[in-house]
């Protein structure tokens, strides 16, 4: 396969636009993305997006997106991997051009969550799970990761509070992110004190419903051009674990995470010890944890010691959502996964701000949907 | 959940109507089209006793459409050796524990309003002998 290389990033600010549907959040997202990189048309287009049929009544949504932004007649479809699809939709970008079907391809992922009720929201968000045998049963998607967590504090006799450096790190991180959602700092007696949602978790542990797009464009080698500053896409990967939580031989360990996450390496010739920064799916406190500690990045056990010793804080060895991450730049569940190959980008590009990791070279980046039973891992090289 | 959806699920809502292997021997609940042991495709029908411990539990805050709250999610180990997704019912919170022995009951599970039909399906209560 042919190598791929990202040279165009655009993105929205994450909130509750109001003002705003897919069709305007899409289209600011590719456009920036198309300008970013100096260009004005693509070959392809592949739009990740979990929830539009279900909140907007709205399908066919690529389609929609390349009429909205002047790129018609293109190839143009909607990829679909829960609070993965924009991870996915990466892939699929990538794939299009390492395979040479196409030279150039846009992966966007978009999300539109905040024209409904909060009890719609948390209905439709249940669909990434097993409708017939969990979602039906009530279980909501907080809900289920608040089992992972009980069991995890059950069988590791670790508190709650053991999560806070995660939430203090991601508000950080965003208070200098123009485009994040929240601009609000958070201490350990805050998260403490978060009221209940899910026992055990706080309203703290749990990203938030919001909207927005995040764009890139990847082209390969020979069209890559001299303004350009190539981020080369050095490992891609997907797999997939039981949708059912109770299905699964350790509840508390994300298979489909460390599968993904070793054969991304495997493909990039690169161990985790090679990444500089990484951007984690941190959805909830607990799936931080045990993505990191699946991903390879924290031998098991030790993840929250890690953390609590400042391991992902931007000074650590291991900087994470250096832009605030799911819980802090928000989590428009389809578009977070394009979100943080933007942010890996940026601070491979030596773009980042405020928020740069000085030396950043290579990128990890993870996008997970339905409670670790699809994961799509990225490593990214400048 | 709309009627014929309903129908499908039937047995194991209200029998917890699982599979046993006709290779492997082992049982399965939910069903699924292949064994997760063997990979065999070939089941005989077995209806599962009911017993359970739980694994893991949460008091649910802000539920779903269709579902009243507060209410407790659990997740059960059944004495077959498969974990599954529940509510528990005929408890306060406080006093659910990882560990604690439950059986099978079965309520009403969800509404989904005029166009749908009243789901009724298993919850999980203490078991009589361990209160």
């Amino acid at each position: 396969m042919r190598d791929v290389f990202i040279v165009g990033v655009g993105q929205t600010k994450v909130g509750e636009h109001w003002g705003l549907g897919l069709r305007e959040l899409g289209a600011e997202a590719i456009l920036a993305a198309l300008g970013d990189a100096g260009e004005h048309r693509t070959d392809a287009l592949f739009v990740g997006n979990m929830l539009s049929g279900q909140l907007s009544g709205q399908e066919n949504l690529a389609t929609m997106l390349a009429d909205a932004t002047g790129l018609l007649p293109i190839e143009a479809v909607k990829i679909e991997a829960a609070c993965g699809s924009g991870g996915a939709a990466v892939r699929a970008a990538m794939l299009a051009v390492a395979a040479g079907a196409a030279e150039t391809a846009i992966a966007l992922g978009v999300e539109k969550m905040t024209d409904v009720m909060p009890d719609v929201v948390t209905a439709a968000l249940a669909t990434a799970s097993d409708h017939e045998y969990e979602a039906g049963f009530g279980l909501s998607f907080v809900g289920m990761a608040a089992l992972i967590m009980q069991r995890f504090l059950h069988e590791t006799g670790r508190s709650h509070d053991a999560f806070a450096p995660f939430i203090v790190n991601a508000h950080r991180n965003a208070m200098t992110n123009e485009h994040a959602m929240f601009h609000l700092s958070i201490t350990p007696e805050q998260f403490s004190r978060s009221p209940l949602v899910a026992s055990p978790m706080g309203l703290l542990d749990v990203a938030p419903v919001c909207d927005g797009a995040a764009a890139i464009l990847v082209c390969s080698r020979d069209a890559i051009k001299p303004h350009h500053k190539p981020v080369r896409i050095a490992g891609s990967a997907i797999a997939t674990d039981t949708i059912s939580l109770g299905a699964r031989k350790r509840m508390t360990w994300l298979q489909a995470a460390e599968t993904s996450a070793a054969k991304a390496f495997q493909v990039a010739k690169l161990t985790p010890s090679d990444i500089d920064v990484a951007e984690p799916h941190d959805a909830f406190t607990i799936m931080t944890a045990l993505t990191l500690e699946a991903s390879g990045f924290a031998k098991p056990g030790t993840v929250l010691d890690m953390a609590n010793a400042g391991a992902f804080a931007p000074d650590g060895d291991l900087p994470i959502c250096t832009f605030g991450g799911l819980k802090a730049r928000g989590h428009p569940v389809g578009a977070s996964g394009t979100y943080q190959i933007v942010e890996a980008c940026r601070q491979l590009r030596g773009d980042a701000g405020k928020n740069q990791i000085a030396g950043a070279k290579r990128a990890f980046a993870q996008s997970i949907g339905g409670h670790g039973a699809v994961a799509v891992s990225h490593i990214l090289e400048a | 959940m709309q009627t014929p959806g309903y129908y499908r699920v039937e047995g194991p809502y209200l029998r917890l109507q699982g599979q046993l292997c006709c290779r492997c021997n082992a049982k399965q609940f939910p069903p699924n089209p292949t064994c997760r042991g063997c990979g065999s495709t070939q089941f005989d029908s077995c209806n599962l006793s009911g017993n359970g411990i739980v694994a893991s539990f949460s008091e649910i805050g802000s539920p779903p459409a269709g579902h009243s709250y507060p209410f407790i999610a659990a997740l059960v180990t059944l004495a077959e050796g498969m974990t599954i997704a529940a509510q528990l019912t005929d408890i306060e919170p406080e006093h659910v524990k990882i560990g604690m022995k439950v059986e099978m009951t079965t309520r009403r599970i969800s509404e989904t309003g005029p166009e749908g039909c009243l789901i009724y399906g298993y919850k999980f209560r203490p078991r009589h002998d361990c209160l």
